[in-house]
Formats: structure tokens, sequence, C-alpha cells
């Protein structure tokens, strides 16, 4: 089996192991139920566009609390030592735990929408491309934010700090558009690239641009990347 | 075969391992004693590659733990300290999860968890989850982690450390076991352990290594000298002391008060019995000598000498 899927595999055995990931899933059930008994039968695109606003909320809360255990946890029990003398590369460990982090994540967002898979079959009008595109933003948001995730619970042994690190970094950056009103000019254009909301934009809207998967790429990457490196250094220290 | 090279480890400012040397043969157990902090667990982190050598080189069968470090890890199975494991999982899915990682698939898995099992004793307990498990059960978890791929190497960072005298006896026969036809390296900060166990010791403290040898030359090494432990009355530490100037080959190691008297160890080479010289001695000075004892060296004394009083031999 490859090194990464055995990491992976162990991950989500172990998310079962804790109530945070039947915590989220039923939380996003009942986010998903709750917008689809709300507006039974009616739903239009403003509430799906409301759905799409409130689940990166939720993300901001609950994506901390998936992955500060990724690494913070092995560290505070040892047991980063008798992972990385089993012949991982310490990127195996890093890319393992955020895919489990991820899927989580993807479960999470098909729970929100069995409601309107059930729409779809029982034959109400629903903008399907619209729901799709929405949900691939989802999920890129959900990517980056458990990249930080992965990044905060590798700098430290607690899981608490790993959090309160991938809570502030990731409401960074769910803010950085927000704020661009009240920065100095010549720093908007930046945060405006950098920020999530603006890749974000065109692949809600449909518009599927490699530019913008791009940046989710390099974002998801970077923060691994870092991750993976901070697990090295403990060699050198 | 191991081979060390000058290895130094800092932590930080800190120097933990400073420039040590050794080897390690195949088929040897190799016991690895010093007391807390001397750098034992240290200088097997860098062996398993868990840390990277500060200066110096770390050899495994002439691969290198820097450049060839994943080859190495296949050949080694490795008890950390603290053995830690995944307390959420049982044992069968631990060892599934031991067994994967070492590249087995399930025909294989099988094969050999039933070796494993019956090796350490884990019948029984497959389908509990660790955290469950008595200290000796966890211990036997560890090693079984250690052995499933049939290492040629073993290393095990105070295995029988925290466990009841009961465990202790059987954790160190399943090692004695497990070595057969295993290189092995066992650390542990009790003599008796390493005894127990080892082949050869080597006794490293503060990061030096301060004897390397088997148990027979390091006793012949240190048996040349003879304690004796006394009580005297009617005398002082002062007097006491006066004595080496009589005999300027004593030494005394210890001296102290018990109520009035003076408790005192005195050590002296073999080749002369200086008791009578002493007794009269005494005698001459009006003391009373309330107890006189001899004792030929330990190993346990090699030891404390060797590490609690600095690492320095007279
Ligand atoms: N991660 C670390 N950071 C800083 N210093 C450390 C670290 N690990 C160990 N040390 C220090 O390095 C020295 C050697 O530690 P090491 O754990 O190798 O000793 P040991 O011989 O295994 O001792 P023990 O019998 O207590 O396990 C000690 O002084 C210890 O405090
Ligand atoms: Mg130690």
């Amino acid at each position: 089996m490859n090194k990464i899927a055995i990491i992976y595999k162990k991950e989500l055995k172990n998310f079962f192991n804790s109530p945070v990931a039947y915590i989220t899933l039923v939380v996003f059930l009942l986010i998903g139920g709750w917008f689809f008994t709300s507006t039974l039968f009616l739903i239009n695109e403003s509430d799906l566009r409301t759905l799409f606003q409130v689940i990166p909320i939720i993300y901001i809360f609950f994506i901390p609390a998936i992955t500060m255990g990724l690494i913070a946890k092995e560290r505070n029990d040892n047991t980063m030592e008798f992972l990385t003398t089993l012949p991982f590369d310490d990127k195996d460990i890093v890319i393992g735990k955020f895919l489990a982090a991820l899927s989580l994540i993807g479960t999470a967002l098909l729970f929100t929408l069995v409601h309107f898979i059930t729409l779809t079959v029982i034959g109400t009008n629903l903008d399907v491309g619209a729901l799709l595109s929405g949900y691939l933003g989802l999920f890129l948001v959900g990517g980056v934010y458990a990249a930080i995730g992965t990044f905060s619970s590798s700098v430290t042994n607690n899981q608490i700090t790993a959090f309160i690190i991938s809570f502030l970094i990731i409401f960074l950056f769910f803010m950085m558009d927000k704020i661009l009103f009240f920065v100095p000019g010549f720093m908007t254009s930046f945060l405006q690239f950098m920020s999530i909301d603006y890749h974000l934009s065109n692949i809600s809207r449909g518009v599927i641009d490699s530019r913008n998967l791009i940046y989710f790429g390099s974002v998801i990457s970077f923060f691994l990347l870092i991750s993976t490196r901070i697990l090295e250094i403990r060699k050198w220290r | 075969m191991i081979r060390i090279e000058n290895l130094s480890k800092d932590y930080g400012k800190f120097r933990a391992v400073n420039s040590i040397s050794f080897e390690v043969n195949d088929g040897e157990i190799l016991g690895f004693l010093g007391p807390n902090g001397a750098g034992k667990s240290t200088t097997l982190k860098v062996i398993t590659s868990y840390l990277a050598p500060t200066e110096g080189n770390v050899y495994v069968n002439n691969l290198n733990v820097i450049d060839d470090s994943m080859e190495i890890r296949d050949m080694i199975g490795y008890l950390p300290e603290l053995n830690p494991l995944y307390h959420e999982m049982n044992v069968f899915d631990f060892l599934k999860f031991v067994s994967v990682s070492r590249g087995f698939d399930t025909k294989r898995f099988k094969k050999r968890l039933g070796e494993v099992i019956e090796l350490c004793g884990l019948k029984g307990v497959m389908h509990k989850d660790i955290r469950e498990l008595s200290k000796g059960y966890k211990q036997r978890v560890g090693l079984a982690q250690a052995i499933f791929h049939d290492p040629k190497i073993l290393i095990l960072d105070e295995p029988t450390n925290g466990l009841d005298p009961n465990q202790i006896v059987e954790i160190r026969e399943l090692i004695k076991n497990l070595g057969k036809e295993k290189t092995v390296i066992i650390s542990s900060h009790i003599l008796q352990e390493i005894q127990a166990t080892a082949d050869r010791m080597i006794i490293i403290n503060e990061g030096n290594i301060v004897a390397n040898g088997t148990i027979d030359e390091l006793m012949a090494d240190f048996q040349g000298k003879t304690r004796l432990t006394m009580e005297i009355a009617d005398t002082t530490k002062d007097a006491i002391n006066d004595l080496k100037k009589e005999f300027i080959e004593l030494n005394i190691t210890e001296i102290g008060m018990n109520k009035e008297n003076v408790s005192a160890t005195l050590e002296y080479p073999n080749h002369r019995d200086y008791r009578k010289d002493i007794f009269n001695y005494a005698v001459n000075n009006k003391w009373a000598i309330l107890e006189m004892s001899r004792h030929k060296t330990s190993l346990e004394d090699v030891f404390r000498n060797l590490t609690v009083e600095g690492g320095k031999h007279e």
C-alpha cells in the first residue's frame, strides 16, 4: 500500500475514535436540514448563497477542532517518535493526515447535500451546475483551512494551542477580503489577490479558471510544506 | 554491524552526547548503561534516525543514518523510551498498522502475526484496546511492534522501566529469547538489568563513554581493590583521615559520624591485607573497633565509581 494511504487510513479511523468527527457530521447534517426545511420546495439561488456563506463560518470553528490533534497529539504522546522511525517520509505523514482531515470535511459537506439530492430526485427544479460549483468552492476552502490546521498542529505539542493558532490564521484569511476597505490603497490589490473570497467568487459563479485553482493548490502546498519542514527540524534542533 | 564514530549531539547549546565511538557486532547483545540524563536515549534516537547527529557518523551495515535512513529503518526494530503506543487502537489493529507500514501484505501479515503472538505472549489480548492493558502487556505490545518485521537489529530503550518484579523477569526472558539471532542494544540505568541480559556493556555518563567491555573485563579492571567498612569508637574523623599518612596505599572513600562513632569506608589494593595493620594502629591509638567487614569490589561499585562519583577512576 502507498505510504500516504497507510497514514490516511489510520487517521481516518482515528477520527472516529473521538467525538469530533461525529459532532462535525451531525452539525453539518443539521445545517443542511435546516436550510432544507426552512425553504422546503422553494429553494432558490439566494438560499444556496446563504448556505455557501454560512458553511465557511462553521469551518472557522470546526476545522481547527478537526485538525488540532493531527500532529500535536502524537508529539505529546511521544507516538511521533514511533511513527517517524517507521519507514515513512515526514511528507507522507503530513499529507496522509491532511487528506484524512479533508475527507472528513468532504463527507460533512456531502451530508449537507443529502437534502438537495432528495429534492432533485423528487423532481424539483434546481440549478445543479451552481450547486456543484458552489460545493467545489467550499471543498477547496476546506482544503486551505485544513492545511492551515495541519500546520498549526505541527508547531506545538498542545492541542488547545494548535486550535487557537489555526483559528487565528483561518480567521485572518476569512477576514482578508472583508477589511479591504480599511487598509491603505497600495495593499488592497495584494490582499485581494491573497484572499480566498476573491478566488472563490469565480468558482461559485461556475467559472472554473485555472488561476483560481492554482491559488488554492499553492496555499495548501505552502502550509503542508512548512508543516513537513517543521517535522524535519526536530532532527537538527 | 553498527558503527558509531565520534558522535556528538547537541540540544541547542547543551551537549547531550560528546564525541562517543563504539561498535556493536552482529549477533551481540550490547548493554547501554548510564544514570539518568547520561545520553543513552539520545544516542539510540540517532541510530534509529529520529534525530540527526550534530557531529560524527553512525553507520548501520555500512549505511549512513543521514543518507540511507529508510534502508536502516527497515533493518531496525525500535522500542522507544516510555513505550509510546496508540492507546485508542486495539492490539490487532495496531499490529496490522505496523505490518502495512513495514510493507507486509495480508498473507504475510497473517503468517507473521501468529509467530509474534506466540513469541510475545499476546494470546487473549489481541482484541483489547491497548489503553486497557497492564503495563507488562503494553510492553509486550511494544516489543511485538519492534520485532514484527523480523529485523536484524533490535534497539530497546529501557524496556523494563516501570514494570513490577515479575513482569521484569518475564520481559527479560522475552528479550533474551528474541536476542538469540539478533543484534540487540538494550539501554538501562540499572546494572542488574544489563548484567542479566547483555554480553557486553558500555557505560555512559554525562555524554561520555566511561567503560566498554564484557562484564568479566570490567570486573577484572576494577577488582584489584578491597573495601573495608568500619565503625570505630573513641576517635574522630580527623584521626581516621590520618590513617592515610601511615598507610600510603589506603584510600578513604567515605567517612561520617554515627552518633559518637565514626563510620568509614576504606579501600586498598588486593596485594596486601591491611586489616591487621589497621587493627594494631587502632589499638595503639586506643580506638575501639566496633565493626570491620571486608568486601571485594562488585560490579555495582564499579558502576557507581564510574558514574555517580564523576566518572573518574583513581
Ligand atoms: N529534547 C530535548 N531537549 C533538550 N534537552 C534534552 C532533550 N532530550 C534530552 N535532553 C537532555 O539531554 C541529556 C541526555 O538525555 P537522554 O534522554 O539521552 O538521557 P538518558 O541517558 O536516556 O536518561 P534517562 O535514563 O533519564 O532516560 C539530559 O541532560 C537531558 O536533559
Ligand atoms: Mg532515556
